[in-house]
Protein backbone atom coordinates (compact mmCIF):
# COMPACT_ATOMS: atom_id res chain seq x y z
CA UNK A 1 0.00 0.00 0.00
CA UNK A 2 0.91 3.76 -0.89
CA UNK A 3 1.55 5.98 2.00
CA UNK A 4 0.71 9.68 0.90
CA UNK A 5 3.13 11.19 1.50
CA UNK A 6 1.93 15.19 2.56
CA UNK A 7 5.11 16.67 1.35
CA UNK A 8 5.39 14.61 -1.76
CA UNK A 9 1.94 15.84 -2.62
CA UNK A 10 2.77 19.78 -2.18
CA UNK A 11 6.18 19.38 -4.19
CA UNK A 12 3.74 17.25 -7.14
CA UNK A 13 1.69 20.70 -6.74
CA UNK A 14 4.40 23.08 -7.59
CA UNK A 15 5.46 21.43 -9.93
CA UNK A 16 2.11 21.39 -11.72
CA UNK A 17 1.79 24.85 -11.01
CA UNK A 18 5.81 25.78 -12.32
CA UNK A 19 4.05 23.77 -15.08
CA UNK A 20 1.52 25.97 -16.15
CA UNK A 21 3.20 29.10 -15.21
CA UNK A 22 6.22 28.02 -17.77
CA UNK A 23 3.59 27.18 -20.58
CA UNK A 24 2.22 30.84 -20.02
CA UNK A 25 5.15 32.32 -20.32
CA UNK A 26 5.89 30.47 -23.53
CA UNK A 27 3.05 31.59 -25.29
CA UNK A 28 3.98 35.37 -24.97
CA UNK A 29 6.27 37.05 -27.17
CA UNK A 30 10.08 37.32 -26.78
CA UNK A 31 9.35 41.18 -26.32
CA UNK A 32 6.47 41.20 -23.96
CA UNK A 33 6.76 43.36 -21.15
CA UNK A 34 5.12 40.32 -19.15
CA UNK A 35 7.87 37.95 -19.59
CA UNK A 36 8.45 40.51 -16.51
CA UNK A 37 6.69 38.24 -13.84
CA UNK A 38 6.53 40.77 -10.91
CA UNK A 39 3.70 40.39 -7.87
CA UNK A 40 1.59 44.05 -7.92
CA UNK A 41 -1.57 44.85 -5.16
CA UNK A 42 -3.98 47.25 -6.35
CA UNK A 43 -5.85 49.79 -4.67
CA UNK A 44 -8.43 47.49 -2.98
CA UNK A 45 -5.39 45.44 -1.26
CA UNK A 46 -6.03 42.52 -4.17
CA UNK A 47 -2.87 40.61 -5.40
CA UNK A 48 -2.25 40.19 -8.90
CA UNK A 49 0.82 39.60 -11.33
CA UNK A 50 2.27 41.96 -13.88
CA UNK A 51 0.28 40.44 -17.54
CA UNK A 52 -2.30 38.18 -15.19
CA UNK A 53 -5.73 40.43 -16.27
CA UNK A 54 -4.04 40.66 -20.52
CA UNK A 55 -6.05 39.83 -23.50
CA UNK A 56 -6.67 43.21 -23.53
CA UNK A 57 -4.59 46.61 -24.20
CA UNK A 58 -3.76 48.58 -21.60
CA UNK A 59 -2.10 52.12 -21.09
CA UNK A 60 0.89 51.71 -18.34
CA UNK A 61 2.36 54.56 -16.63
CA UNK A 62 3.96 54.82 -13.26
CA UNK A 63 3.65 57.46 -10.78
CA UNK A 64 3.95 58.42 -6.97
CA UNK A 65 1.26 59.54 -4.86
CA UNK A 66 3.43 62.25 -2.75
CA UNK A 67 4.00 64.08 -6.03
CA UNK A 68 3.61 67.91 -5.72
CA UNK A 69 5.01 68.39 -9.39
CA UNK A 70 4.20 66.49 -12.60
CA UNK A 71 2.50 63.52 -11.08
CA UNK A 72 -0.89 64.99 -11.10
CA UNK A 73 -0.25 65.65 -15.24
CA UNK A 74 0.21 62.39 -15.73
CA UNK A 75 -3.01 61.17 -14.48
CA UNK A 76 -4.77 64.17 -16.62
CA UNK A 77 -2.89 62.96 -19.53
CA UNK A 78 -4.25 59.47 -19.46
CA UNK A 79 -7.33 60.68 -18.91
CA UNK A 80 -7.25 62.78 -21.46
CA UNK A 81 -5.63 60.20 -23.86
CA UNK A 82 -8.50 57.59 -23.28
CA UNK A 83 -11.02 59.87 -23.93
CA UNK A 84 -9.16 60.86 -27.23
CA UNK A 85 -9.48 57.22 -27.70
CA UNK A 86 -12.76 56.49 -26.73
CA UNK A 87 -13.92 59.50 -28.88
CA UNK A 88 -15.34 57.37 -31.59
CA UNK A 89 -17.45 55.03 -29.43
CA UNK A 90 -15.04 52.03 -28.48
CA UNK A 91 -14.47 51.22 -24.90
CA UNK A 92 -12.85 52.69 -22.53
CA UNK A 93 -9.36 51.34 -22.55
CA UNK A 94 -7.68 50.16 -19.55
CA UNK A 95 -5.11 52.04 -17.10
CA UNK A 96 -2.27 50.53 -14.84
CA UNK A 97 0.08 53.03 -12.52
CA UNK A 98 2.87 51.51 -10.79
CA UNK A 99 4.20 53.43 -7.83
CA UNK A 100 7.40 54.04 -7.80
CA UNK A 101 7.22 54.68 -3.75
CA UNK A 102 6.27 50.44 -1.71
CA UNK A 103 7.15 52.56 1.46
CA UNK A 104 4.39 55.24 1.39
CA UNK A 105 2.26 53.82 -1.02
CA UNK A 106 0.01 51.71 0.60
CA UNK A 107 -2.77 50.63 -0.74
CA UNK A 108 -5.25 52.38 1.65
CA UNK A 109 -3.23 55.69 0.30
CA UNK A 110 -3.81 54.62 -3.83
CA UNK A 111 -7.53 54.18 -2.87
CA UNK A 112 -7.83 57.45 -1.40
CA UNK A 113 -5.66 59.04 -4.30
CA UNK A 114 -8.30 56.83 -6.55
CA UNK A 115 -11.11 58.31 -4.62
CA UNK A 116 -9.85 61.69 -4.80
CA UNK A 117 -8.92 62.02 -8.47
CA UNK A 118 -12.51 60.26 -9.32
CA UNK A 119 -11.26 57.08 -11.30
CA UNK A 120 -13.54 54.52 -12.25
CA UNK A 121 -13.20 50.49 -12.81
CA UNK A 122 -10.64 51.11 -16.03
CA UNK A 123 -8.11 52.50 -13.60
CA UNK A 124 -5.56 50.32 -11.71
CA UNK A 125 -3.48 51.55 -9.07
CA UNK A 126 -0.80 49.54 -7.94
CA UNK A 127 2.26 49.23 -5.48
CA UNK A 128 5.14 46.22 -5.79
CA UNK A 129 8.19 45.67 -3.88
CA UNK A 130 11.22 47.94 -4.34
CA UNK A 131 13.17 45.63 -6.23
CA UNK A 132 10.35 45.05 -8.89
CA UNK A 133 9.55 48.84 -9.31
CA UNK A 134 13.46 48.76 -10.56
CA UNK A 135 12.68 46.34 -13.34
CA UNK A 136 9.57 47.60 -13.86
CA UNK A 137 10.90 50.95 -14.70
CA UNK A 138 13.66 49.45 -16.51
CA UNK A 139 11.32 47.52 -18.85
CA UNK A 140 9.48 50.50 -19.56
CA UNK A 141 12.34 53.14 -20.15
CA UNK A 142 11.45 55.29 -17.24
CA UNK A 143 14.46 57.10 -15.15
CA UNK A 144 13.49 57.66 -11.25
CA UNK A 145 16.19 58.28 -8.25
CA UNK A 146 14.64 58.96 -4.65
CA UNK A 147 15.89 61.81 -3.35
CA UNK A 148 17.38 62.25 0.41
CA UNK A 149 13.96 64.63 1.31
CA UNK A 150 11.99 61.75 0.88
CA UNK A 151 11.02 63.14 -3.03
CA UNK A 152 11.30 61.42 -6.09
CA UNK A 153 13.19 62.61 -9.34
CA UNK A 154 11.62 60.47 -12.18
CA UNK A 155 10.69 60.58 -16.21
CA UNK A 156 7.56 60.10 -17.34
CA UNK A 157 6.47 58.08 -20.03
CA UNK A 158 2.37 56.49 -20.96
CA UNK A 159 3.21 53.12 -22.64
CA UNK A 160 0.61 51.32 -24.66
CA UNK A 161 0.92 47.31 -24.23
CA UNK A 162 -1.12 45.01 -26.53
CA UNK A 163 -2.83 42.21 -24.67
CA UNK A 164 -0.17 40.60 -25.09
CA UNK A 165 2.23 42.45 -23.38
CA UNK A 166 4.12 43.69 -26.86
CA UNK A 167 4.96 47.58 -26.21
CA UNK A 168 2.68 49.34 -29.47
CA UNK A 169 3.57 53.23 -28.55
CA UNK A 170 4.91 55.32 -26.03
CA UNK A 171 4.96 59.05 -25.71
CA UNK A 172 6.44 61.15 -23.06
CA UNK A 173 4.64 64.22 -23.58
CA UNK A 174 2.31 65.24 -20.97
CA UNK A 175 -0.47 68.04 -20.67
CA UNK A 176 -1.98 67.26 -23.72
CA UNK A 177 -2.95 64.48 -26.26
CA UNK A 178 0.05 63.07 -27.85
CA UNK A 179 -1.99 62.77 -31.26
CA UNK A 180 0.10 60.54 -32.81
CA UNK A 181 0.56 58.24 -29.94
CA UNK A 182 -3.73 58.40 -30.15
CA UNK A 183 -3.28 57.07 -34.07
CA UNK A 184 -0.84 54.21 -32.86
CA UNK A 185 -3.21 53.54 -30.18
CA UNK A 186 -6.36 53.45 -32.32
CA UNK A 187 -4.72 51.08 -34.83
CA UNK A 188 -3.98 48.32 -32.22
CA UNK A 189 -7.61 48.55 -31.29
CA UNK B 1 40.72 38.69 15.80
CA UNK B 2 40.22 40.47 12.46
CA UNK B 3 41.96 38.40 10.40
CA UNK B 4 40.75 35.41 11.99
CA UNK B 5 37.17 37.31 11.15
CA UNK B 6 37.82 37.50 7.25
CA UNK B 7 39.64 34.56 7.01
CA UNK B 8 36.56 32.92 8.15
CA UNK B 9 34.49 34.77 6.18
CA UNK B 10 36.58 33.77 2.94
CA UNK B 11 36.10 30.56 3.56
CA UNK B 12 32.59 31.12 3.88
CA UNK B 13 32.11 32.37 0.59
CA UNK B 14 34.36 29.93 -1.06
CA UNK B 15 32.24 27.40 -0.76
CA UNK B 16 29.79 29.52 -3.33
CA UNK B 17 32.88 30.10 -5.68
CA UNK B 18 32.00 33.99 -5.54
CA UNK B 19 34.26 35.98 -2.96
CA UNK B 20 32.61 39.29 -0.99
CA UNK B 21 34.48 41.33 1.04
CA UNK B 22 32.78 43.40 3.65
CA UNK B 23 33.21 47.52 2.88
CA UNK B 24 32.11 49.98 6.00
CA UNK B 25 30.36 52.72 4.01
CA UNK B 26 29.37 55.46 5.74
CA UNK B 27 29.21 59.37 4.86
CA UNK B 28 30.00 59.68 1.05
CA UNK B 29 30.51 62.62 -0.80
CA UNK B 30 29.09 61.15 -4.31
CA UNK B 31 29.22 62.96 -7.55
CA UNK B 32 25.28 62.53 -7.62
CA UNK B 33 24.11 64.55 -4.39
CA UNK B 34 21.36 62.90 -2.26
CA UNK B 35 18.62 66.09 -2.56
CA UNK B 36 20.01 66.65 -6.36
CA UNK B 37 22.21 69.69 -5.30
CA UNK B 38 25.08 69.09 -2.89
CA UNK B 39 23.91 67.12 0.20
CA UNK B 40 26.58 63.42 0.67
CA UNK B 41 25.14 60.32 0.39
CA UNK B 42 24.96 57.30 3.16
CA UNK B 43 26.38 54.05 2.18
CA UNK B 44 25.22 51.57 4.52
CA UNK B 45 27.44 48.70 5.17
CA UNK B 46 27.41 46.11 1.97
CA UNK B 47 29.84 43.31 0.91
CA UNK B 48 31.04 43.24 -2.61
CA UNK B 49 32.05 40.75 -4.80
CA UNK B 50 36.06 41.07 -5.25
CA UNK B 51 35.94 40.54 -8.72
CA UNK B 52 33.73 40.67 -12.16
CA UNK B 53 31.90 37.96 -12.86
CA UNK B 54 33.67 35.87 -15.34
CA UNK B 55 33.13 34.39 -19.06
CA UNK B 56 33.40 30.59 -17.24
CA UNK B 57 31.17 32.26 -14.11
CA UNK B 58 28.76 33.16 -16.49
CA UNK B 59 28.56 30.12 -18.74
CA UNK B 60 27.68 27.94 -15.69
CA UNK B 61 24.86 30.38 -14.95
CA UNK B 62 23.40 30.49 -18.44
CA UNK B 63 23.79 26.11 -17.78
CA UNK B 64 21.49 26.31 -15.46
CA UNK B 65 19.26 28.66 -15.73
CA UNK B 66 18.60 28.42 -19.72
CA UNK B 67 16.08 31.13 -20.28
CA UNK B 68 19.67 33.45 -19.93
CA UNK B 69 21.22 31.31 -22.92
CA UNK B 70 21.53 33.55 -25.62
CA UNK B 71 19.45 31.40 -28.16
CA UNK B 72 16.32 31.09 -25.45
CA UNK B 73 16.64 34.62 -23.99
CA UNK B 74 13.30 37.20 -24.17
CA UNK B 75 14.56 40.04 -26.47
CA UNK B 76 12.56 42.42 -23.91
CA UNK B 77 15.56 41.24 -21.37
CA UNK B 78 18.31 41.39 -23.87
CA UNK B 79 19.27 42.59 -27.11
CA UNK B 80 20.43 40.61 -30.33
CA UNK B 81 24.07 41.05 -29.46
CA UNK B 82 23.54 39.89 -26.04
CA UNK B 83 26.98 37.09 -25.61
CA UNK B 84 27.60 37.35 -28.91
CA UNK B 85 30.94 36.80 -28.77
CA UNK B 86 30.84 33.29 -27.17
CA UNK B 87 31.48 31.10 -30.14
CA UNK B 88 27.99 29.62 -29.41
CA UNK B 89 25.06 29.83 -27.08
CA UNK B 90 26.73 26.84 -24.57
CA UNK B 91 30.60 27.26 -25.67
CA UNK B 92 32.77 30.15 -24.99
CA UNK B 93 35.35 29.88 -27.81
CA UNK B 94 38.66 31.75 -28.96
CA UNK B 95 36.73 35.10 -27.99
CA UNK B 96 35.71 34.79 -24.46
CA UNK B 97 38.48 33.03 -22.20
CA UNK B 98 37.41 31.86 -19.16
CA UNK B 99 39.07 33.90 -16.78
CA UNK B 100 38.08 36.92 -18.63
CA UNK B 101 35.12 38.58 -17.76
CA UNK B 102 31.95 38.49 -19.47
CA UNK B 103 30.23 41.54 -21.28
CA UNK B 104 27.96 41.84 -23.96
CA UNK B 105 25.16 41.14 -21.01
CA UNK B 106 22.32 43.23 -20.40
CA UNK B 107 21.40 44.80 -16.87
CA UNK B 108 18.40 41.85 -16.83
CA UNK B 109 20.81 38.97 -16.93
CA UNK B 110 23.27 40.69 -14.84
CA UNK B 111 20.80 41.37 -12.15
CA UNK B 112 19.40 37.47 -12.55
CA UNK B 113 23.25 36.48 -12.17
CA UNK B 114 23.18 38.02 -9.13
CA UNK B 115 19.77 36.55 -8.00
CA UNK B 116 21.82 33.39 -8.51
CA UNK B 117 24.34 34.16 -6.23
CA UNK B 118 22.05 35.28 -3.48
CA UNK B 119 22.89 38.79 -4.48
CA UNK B 120 21.85 41.98 -6.36
CA UNK B 121 23.76 44.19 -8.13
CA UNK B 122 25.67 47.32 -6.33
CA UNK B 123 24.33 50.44 -6.25
CA UNK B 124 25.76 53.37 -8.04
CA UNK B 125 26.80 54.57 -4.57
CA UNK B 126 28.04 51.18 -3.63
CA UNK B 127 30.25 50.71 -5.93
CA UNK B 128 31.47 54.43 -6.34
CA UNK B 129 32.26 53.92 -2.88
CA UNK B 130 34.54 50.74 -3.70
CA UNK B 131 35.97 53.13 -6.74
CA UNK B 132 37.10 56.01 -4.51
CA UNK B 133 39.54 53.48 -2.85
CA UNK B 134 43.36 53.11 -4.22
CA UNK B 135 45.71 50.27 -2.67
CA UNK B 136 46.17 52.44 0.20
CA UNK B 137 43.56 54.89 0.80
CA UNK B 138 39.75 54.29 1.11
CA UNK B 139 39.82 58.26 -0.72
CA UNK B 140 42.14 58.60 -2.88
CA UNK B 141 39.45 61.12 -5.55
CA UNK B 142 41.45 64.41 -4.14
CA UNK B 143 45.29 62.89 -5.95
CA UNK B 144 45.80 64.10 -9.34
CA UNK B 145 48.50 61.48 -9.66
CA UNK B 146 45.38 58.41 -9.13
CA UNK B 147 42.77 60.54 -11.31
CA UNK B 148 45.23 60.58 -14.13
CA UNK B 149 46.16 57.13 -14.20
CA UNK B 150 42.52 56.10 -14.25
CA UNK B 151 42.04 58.16 -17.04
CA UNK B 152 44.68 56.97 -19.04
CA UNK B 153 42.80 53.66 -18.85
CA UNK B 154 39.54 55.29 -20.45
CA UNK B 155 41.97 56.24 -22.87
CA UNK B 156 43.41 53.45 -24.28
CA UNK B 157 41.94 51.88 -27.79
CA UNK B 158 39.12 49.47 -26.89
CA UNK B 159 39.98 46.67 -29.52
CA UNK B 160 42.47 45.35 -26.94
CA UNK B 161 42.10 41.92 -25.77
CA UNK B 162 40.44 42.17 -22.04
CA UNK B 163 42.81 40.90 -19.18
CA UNK B 164 41.81 38.24 -17.20
CA UNK B 165 40.10 39.27 -14.14
CA UNK B 166 42.19 39.10 -10.88
CA UNK B 167 44.64 42.83 -11.11
CA UNK B 168 45.72 44.17 -7.98
CA UNK B 169 43.31 44.67 -4.95
CA UNK B 170 42.40 48.07 -3.70
CA UNK B 171 41.96 49.30 0.14
CA UNK B 172 38.88 47.24 0.50
CA UNK B 173 40.61 44.04 -0.97
CA UNK B 174 38.20 44.53 -4.24
CA UNK B 175 39.74 44.03 -7.80
CA UNK B 176 39.47 45.56 -11.45
CA UNK B 177 37.20 48.21 -10.25
CA UNK B 178 39.25 50.58 -12.70
CA UNK B 179 41.05 49.50 -16.32
CA UNK B 180 39.55 46.50 -16.90
CA UNK B 181 35.27 46.80 -17.65
CA UNK B 182 32.43 49.35 -16.54
CA UNK B 183 30.12 47.65 -14.65
CA UNK B 184 26.36 48.12 -14.49
CA UNK B 185 25.15 48.77 -11.43
CA UNK B 186 21.37 47.97 -9.85
CA UNK B 187 20.15 51.79 -10.35
CA UNK B 188 21.32 52.70 -13.46
CA UNK B 189 18.16 54.14 -14.72
CA UNK B 190 18.41 56.43 -11.25
CA UNK B 191 21.38 58.00 -12.62
CA UNK B 192 19.08 61.77 -13.95
CA UNK B 193 21.21 63.60 -15.94
CA UNK B 194 20.08 66.36 -18.04
CA UNK B 195 21.37 66.04 -21.19
CA UNK B 196 22.16 69.61 -21.45
CA UNK B 197 22.86 71.01 -17.61
CA UNK B 198 21.57 74.15 -18.55
CA UNK B 199 18.02 72.57 -18.60
CA UNK B 200 18.44 71.85 -14.82
CA UNK B 201 15.66 73.22 -12.55
CA UNK B 202 14.19 74.44 -15.68
CA UNK B 203 10.05 74.30 -14.11
CA UNK B 204 8.94 74.23 -18.43
CA UNK B 205 11.01 71.12 -19.04
CA UNK B 206 8.90 68.46 -18.10
CA UNK B 207 11.39 65.46 -18.71
CA UNK B 208 12.17 65.16 -14.92
CA UNK B 209 9.12 65.25 -12.27
CA UNK B 210 10.57 66.83 -8.80
CA UNK B 211 13.49 68.39 -8.46
CA UNK B 212 14.66 68.26 -12.13
CA UNK B 213 17.77 66.91 -13.00
CA UNK B 214 20.71 66.20 -11.07
CA UNK B 215 23.54 68.56 -9.95
CA UNK B 216 26.78 66.76 -10.76
CA UNK B 217 29.52 67.58 -7.80
CA UNK B 218 33.56 66.74 -8.27
CA UNK B 219 32.53 67.85 -12.24
CA UNK B 220 36.61 67.29 -12.25
CA UNK B 221 36.31 63.47 -11.39
CA UNK B 222 36.23 63.06 -14.73
CA UNK B 223 36.59 59.22 -14.90
CA UNK B 224 33.55 58.69 -12.46
CA UNK B 225 31.21 61.18 -14.30
CA UNK B 226 32.18 59.75 -17.70
CA UNK B 227 30.61 56.61 -15.87
CA UNK B 228 27.63 58.46 -14.92
CA UNK B 229 27.36 59.48 -18.49
CA UNK B 230 27.96 56.02 -19.82
CA UNK B 231 25.51 54.13 -17.45
CA UNK B 232 22.84 57.14 -18.02
CA UNK B 233 22.55 56.35 -21.52
CA UNK B 234 22.15 52.80 -21.59
CA UNK B 235 18.50 50.76 -21.94
CA UNK B 236 18.26 47.67 -19.49
CA UNK B 237 18.47 45.25 -22.40
CA UNK B 238 21.20 47.14 -23.87
CA UNK B 239 24.94 44.96 -24.00
CA UNK B 240 27.98 46.90 -25.14
CA UNK B 241 31.45 44.77 -25.13
CA UNK B 242 33.00 46.92 -22.67
CA UNK B 243 30.28 46.34 -20.18
CA UNK B 244 30.24 43.61 -17.85
CA UNK B 245 29.28 43.67 -13.66
CA UNK B 246 30.11 42.34 -10.20
CA UNK B 247 27.35 41.54 -7.65
CA UNK B 248 27.23 43.00 -3.66
CA UNK B 249 24.94 42.15 -0.42
CA UNK B 250 23.93 43.36 2.67
CA UNK B 251 26.45 43.68 5.32
CA UNK B 252 26.35 40.43 7.57
CA UNK B 253 23.93 40.90 10.76
CA UNK B 254 26.48 40.95 13.72
CA UNK B 255 26.35 37.85 15.77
Amino acid sequence: MTRCNPISILFAMLVLFAGAHNAAAAELPGASVYRLDIALVDQDGHGFRLGERRAKPVLVSMFYTSCQFVCPLIIDSLRKTQAALARDGGAKIDVLLVSFDPQRDTPARLKQVFAERKLDASWTLARTDAASVRKLAAVLDIQYRALANGDLNHSSAITLLAGDGRILARTDKLGEVDAEFVDKARAAR
Amino acid sequence: MRALASALLLLATQATGAEYLPLPGGTFASVLPADAKDADVIVLPFRLRTEPVTNAEFLAFVNAHVEWRRDHVASVFAEARYLSHWQSADALGANALPAQPVIQVSWFAAQAYCESEHARLPTWSEWEFAAAADATRSDARKDPAWREQILSWYSRPSGTALANVGGPANFYGVRDVHGLIWEWVDDFNALLVASDSRDQNDPDRLKFCGAGALNLRDRENYAVLMRVAMLSSLKAADTTNNIGFRCAMPAEAPR
